[in-house]
């Protein structure tokens, strides 16, 4: 039963990714040349709407469906991580013209070199997993 | 009402909406980050045994990899149920920057000269198909989280480190889109 209502979420993502463009790596293209807004109007949109969610679940003391307060975990501090990870994805996201989640959505629409992009990914992690220990934080 | 969700999205629509699928997994006691989904399957494969990096519990984030089924499902349903009769609105100075790369624009969300078997396997195929996917699992793993992770979850708990993840996204996707793809597509 739960996994069912984390597959339909899935489905609506799927969908919502798919219909909003954003697994379009035409659009990916059009973001990093700064040719529309369209890109930034969605993540935009997206975040201010979420901004306005995680406030009032924070200030209502809002409980999950089991009835436990809501947390949100902060980030650790150490910031080397975040920028010389994020750096290494945005080179990705943009070679791909997908990020991890319109990779299995694009799979689903068919596109299956998307299993080329997945192996990579499991192949990046893999690396990441024996590698970390040596890496800056 | 099917073809009302056919049609273009806006994105003042579709922003809002993503922003909906973070409230669902929140309101279910869960994060919205799906880049960890990457970890949970080489947790799955058994490499937990030999790294301790994915020695973990995978069947705690079970939710996520059913999560992760479900987007290949909506991908399907989609593209053949919701699919717009319309081309893709790019930018018509998009449309002649990808043209000087010799990468024709055709109106479908992913270019067709491209995204084939047959182009996976010539050197540029490799690159950037799977060196693109490594860059992806590699990095996304480095800095804890992607776009939904960083961008969404982060930004939306107003998490200073998100917004210097979300700084290096741009630069790795300038540096590539500006400074690679002009040597790539020669």
């Amino acid at each position: 039963m739960k996994a069912l209502k984390y597959i339909l979420t899935g489905i609506l993502f799927g969908i919502i990714l798919t219909k909003s463009e954003a697994v379009s790596w035409y659009r990916i293209q059009e973001m990093f040349r700064f040719q529309s807004i369209f890109m930034y109007g969605i993540i935009g949109t997206a975040v201010i709407s979420g901004i306005i969610l995680v406030a009032v679940i924070k200030k209502f003391r809002l409980k999950d469906t089991d009835g436990q307060a809501i947390q949100f975990p902060a980030k650790d501090k150490r910031w080397k991580k975040y920028l010389i990870g994020g750096s290494i994805f945005g080179m990705g996201w943009a070679m791909t013209g997908a990020c991890p989640g319109p990779i299995f959505i694009l799979l689903g629409q068919g596109y299956t070199v998307m299993l080329a992009v997945i192996a990579g990914a499991l192949a990046g992690t893999f690396f990441y997993g024996i590698l970390r220990n040596r890496l800056p934080q | 009402m099917i073809s009302l969700l056919s049609h273009p999205w806006p994105w003042y629509v579709s922003g809002p909406a993503i922003a909906a699928i973070m409230a669902i997994l929140v309101f279910s006691g869960k994060t919205f980050g799906f880049s960890a989904n990457l970890s949970n399957i080489c947790s799955l494969l058994g490499f937990g045994k030999h790294f301790s990096y994915f020695n973990f519990d995978w069947k705690k984030q079970q939710w996520n990899l059913w999560f992760l089924v479900g987007s290949v499902i909506g991908g399907y349903i989609a593209v053949h149920y919701l699919q717009s009769p319309q081309p893709l609105s790019l930018s018509t100075s998009t449309v002649t920057d990808l043209e000087k790369l010799k990468i024709p624009f055709d109106g479908k969300l992913e270019p067709g000269s491209i995204f084939t078997w047959k182009y996976l396997f010539t050197g540029k195929g490799l690159l950037l198909f799977l060196g693109g996917g490594f860059l992806i699992g590699f990095g996304t793993r480095y800095a804890g989280g992607c776009t939904s992770g960083h961008a969404i979850s982060g930004l939306s708990n107003l998490q200073f480190p998100s917004l210097i993840a979300v700084i290096g996204f741009f630069i790795g996707g300038l540096f590539t889109t500006h400074l690679l793809f002009p040597i790539i597509f020669k």
